[in-house]
């Protein structure tokens, strides 16, 4: 993929372009905060009807945890863009076509089957993402990375329990969850598709690889897994170069919800 | 004109130990090991504290309230959360783990090191690793026979 084309819509300019270093990182901390803020809003709708008392307050937490990751990294975006925008700026104050969330957050959040294996995926390979990132040169990334990775490890374990709960238990259980996988597989891995950009993220050492060589790795994982529980394997990816754009009727929607308390009062501090 | 007295690091620090957790009223900030820096500078003194979770909601809380500890030193303040380091539970002092357990909440552990707070059992089970709050996971003690939190090893 060039490092043009599809984003070129979203008309990031701003000052500092320079050789494609701010661009390339604002491009890849708007992707991370937008997948987090997503799936963890999309997951918050859980509160207060989770299956049981226990996994609501679960549910609530992770969630809890994107947001609050997910305003972290805007932050880190808003230092890197001087256009005035601050955190909620970016998060409220886009069209939906503006969110360069992965594509395997498009899919509804669905049935307790659904749920669990769209954050078996995101989280697995959010966890890859990150891994990549820990030595990365911007140091405000590096050092909020070394915090959220630590209370990511507490959504890996949850969610890896659940799947293999859900794929061992058989009968209903194990239908909704191959049905569910089955939907989204082929988005999977939209949330490690090649950025625009990543060679600017290589060259100046803010990731450590290109994005195909951690989707490689995290491919590896998740097979390994798929095959001890019998799960059928992740296909790959279809269409790589829209894997962040493009957005759902599901998501129009979610985003409608969202802005909602924002939009109804324009510069109220809630 | 008068002018103002020193201010030290020490003061500035002494107040910072009778601002206390809002959800957890026996253990002070710098006990919880939240405090990264303080610094006195000019006339401003800067405090930079460590959010124990990325997400806490009690952020907003702890900053007012060090803003109002330090009034009496009579400068202005300048207070901010930072990840310069991460915090960690090995930021715990020994005071502010004995506070947790006057709470009833266990201080962080592996589960299997966990203790009942109340009782001191072993006898412990983990009902689920998310609490009521991001920090706090819900275990249950065979020995006395309650429900209790132990904050998170992280």
């Amino acid at each position: 993929m060039t490092d043009d084309g599809a984003f070129q819509p979203l008309a990031m300019d701003f000052d500092g372009a320079g050789d494609g270093r701010e661009r390339a990182l604002a491009l890849l901390l708007l992707s991370m905060a937008d997948d987090e803020f997503v799936i963890g809003f999309s997951d918050s709708e859980w509160t207060g009807i989770g299956p049981i008392l226990e996994e609501d307050v679960a549910i609530s937490s992770l969630a809890q945890d994107e947001l609050g990751h997910a305003q972290a990294l805007y932050r880190l975006l808003a230092d890197t863009v001087p256009d005035g925008r601050d955190a909620d700026a970016w998060a409220y104050d886009r069209p939906p076509e503006g969110y360069l969330h992965a594509r395997l957050l498009d899919h509804p959040r669905g049935d307790w089957a659904a749920t669990i294996a769209r954050r078996y995926l995101y989280d697995t390979a959010d966890s890859a993402r990150l891994g990549a990132l820990a030595e990365s040169s911007h140091r405000p990334l590096a050092e909020l990375l070394a915090k959220i990775r630590r209370e990511e490890r507490y959504h890996l374990m949850h969610v890896e329990t659940w799947l293999e709960r859900l794929a061992e238990a058989g009968g209903e259980s194990r239908r909704r969850l191959v049905a569910a996988l089955d939907a989204m597989a082929a988005d999977a891995g939209t949330v490690l598709a090649p950025l625009p950009g990543e060679t600017a993220l290589v060259r100046h050492g803010i990731v450590a690889e290109p994005f195909a060589a951690i989707e490689a790795r995290w491919r590896s994982g998740v097979a390994a897994t798929f095959a001890r529980l019998g799960l059928p394997e992740l296909p790959p990816t279809v269409a790589p170069d829209r894997a962040r754009t493009d957005h759902s009727d599901v998501f129009r929607a979610l985003h409608a919800e969202f802005t909602m308390v924002r939009r109804s009062e324009v510069g109220a501090t809630w | 004109m008068v002018m103002a007295a020193p201010v030290s690091i020490e003061s500035v620090a002494a107040r910072l130990a009778t601002v206390h957790d809002p959800e957890i009223p026996t253990v002070s900030i710098v006990d919880l090991g939240l405090v990264h820096d303080i610094s006195v500078a000019g006339d401003r003194i800067a405090v930079e504290l460590l959010p124990t979770f990325v997400a806490c909601p009690a952020l907003e809380v702890i900053r007012s309230s060090v803003a109002d500890a330090l009034v009496v030193l009579g400068r202005p303040v300048d207070v901010a959360f930072t990840f310069a380091v991460p915090w960690t539970t090995e930021r715990l002092t020994d005071a502010g783990r004995a506070g947790l357990r006057r709470a009833g909440i266990a201080p962080p552990a592996e589960p299997a090191d966990v203790r009942c707070p109340f009782c001191g059992s072993a006898q412990i089970a983990m009902d689920s690793a998310f609490g009521p709050a991001l920090c706090r996971s819900l275990f249950y003690c065979r020995g006395c026979r309650q429900p209790f939190e132990a904050f998170k090893p992280i």
